[in-house]
């Protein structure tokens, strides 16, 4: 069970995130040409390889117990945020990302920017490039890496995390153009409920506290916090039509 | 020392976010579950019935400075709206 689970959200997460990175590297590759942003991409990808590899092993060292609290408690934090604002989106107390204009935002911005060419490389395509992939796969590589600390699983995580970025970059050169389509909310409170019940079980655990059930307490939270999630989006939604039928601005 | 500053403010934006309250009562929770077992009690449904109280409290506290979208999105159930924060 929590195998599954645990790779649904290391492809979820990365296939998300990636998302966002890829319509940033099109905006710049389409207007810039495309040989330094993929460079930018490359190095990017390579730092944040490292980054897991160096880290990953390194957690296994540490005690069990504490470890799992430690990383249960940062990833329940982590992944509350990504509830949070995925329900503040889903209620529209929050807009939602639009893949189409921030691409349109990207070509602007990119062909704005002054000519920055040194030993053959544009260094604004590449820099953003670089920004762009790195900061987005920040998250990926903290998932990745609490999940090898949690559960001792780096192959896995890693090998999902990979996947996500296959796929996305693979149908991003495709279409060659910003993957609008996908319901990016849907799987950011998706990822933000299998964030979130892992924290939770990880910590708890990790606290020295045995689930009922033993893995089986994840299904079982899964369920809980997303019948809390949905319960939550109704109640909001039916506040601001509410607000908005009696003219209130929320 | 820019640098580190700048890496400082971004793991506490990436681990505590823009609501150090939730952050907060998760710690104590979780203080309270480790005491809670000291004493015999096995208390694993303490954290996720706190995560639910500290998400209403959460969605309370954005909800009432949130900025809005358009109303008939939300009725057809797809709120939408160009994102011009994230």
């Amino acid at each position: 069970v929590s195998t599954s689970l645990l790779f649904a959200a290391a492809f979820l997460a990365c296939a998300v995130e990636m998302v966002e990175a890829l319509t940033i590297v099109l905006a710049i590759g389409s207007v810039r040409g495309w040989r330094s942003p993929l460079l930018g991409v490359a190095a990017a990808t390579a730092a944040l390889a490292a980054l897991v590899a160096a880290l990953g092993p390194a957690l296994r060292l540490l005690p069990i117990d504490m470890l799992r609290l430690v990383v249960g408690a940062l990833l329940l934090t982590f992944g509350l945020q990504w509830l949070r604002k995925a329900i503040l989106r889903a209620s529209g107390y929050r807009p939602l990302r639009d893949e189409t204009a921030a691409f349109r935002r990207g070509r602007e911005q990119a062909a704005a920017a002054a000519s920055a060419e040194r030993a053959g490389l544009d260094w604004y395509a590449f820099t953003l490039a670089f920004k762009g992939v790195l900061l987005e796969g920040l998250e990926v590589a903290f998932i990745v890496i609490s999940f090898s600390g949690g559960h001792g699983r780096l192959p896995l995580a890693t090998a999902a995390a990979a996947a996500a970025l296959v796929t996305v970059a693979g149908v991003g050169a495709l279409v060659r153009g910003p993957l609008a389509r996908v319901p990016e909310n849907q799987l950011k409170l998706t990822v933000g409920l299998l964030l979130t019940s892992f924290g939770t079980f990880w910590a708890v655990e990790g606290a020295g506290v045995h689930w009922p059930g033993d893995e089986l307490a994840l299904l079982g939270l899964l369920a809980f916090l997303a019948a809390v999630t949905f319960a939550f989006v109704r109640l909001l939604r039916r506040e601001r039509l509410s607000f908005h039928r009696l003219g209130v601005e929320v | 020392v820019s640098h580190v500053r700048a890496f400082a403010v971004f793991c506490r934006d990436l681990l505590v976010g823009d609501d150090w309250r939730t952050a907060l009562g998760l710690v104590l929770a979780l203080v309270a579950t480790i005491l809670l077992d000291q004493i015999g009690l096995r208390a694993w449904w303490l954290l996720p019935l706190v995560i639910a109280l500290l998400l209403a409290r959460s969605l309370r506290r954005s909800t009432r400075t949130a900025p809005t979208a358009p109303t008939s999105r939300i009725r057809a159930g797809h709120p939408r709206r160009p994102d011009a924060t994230e």
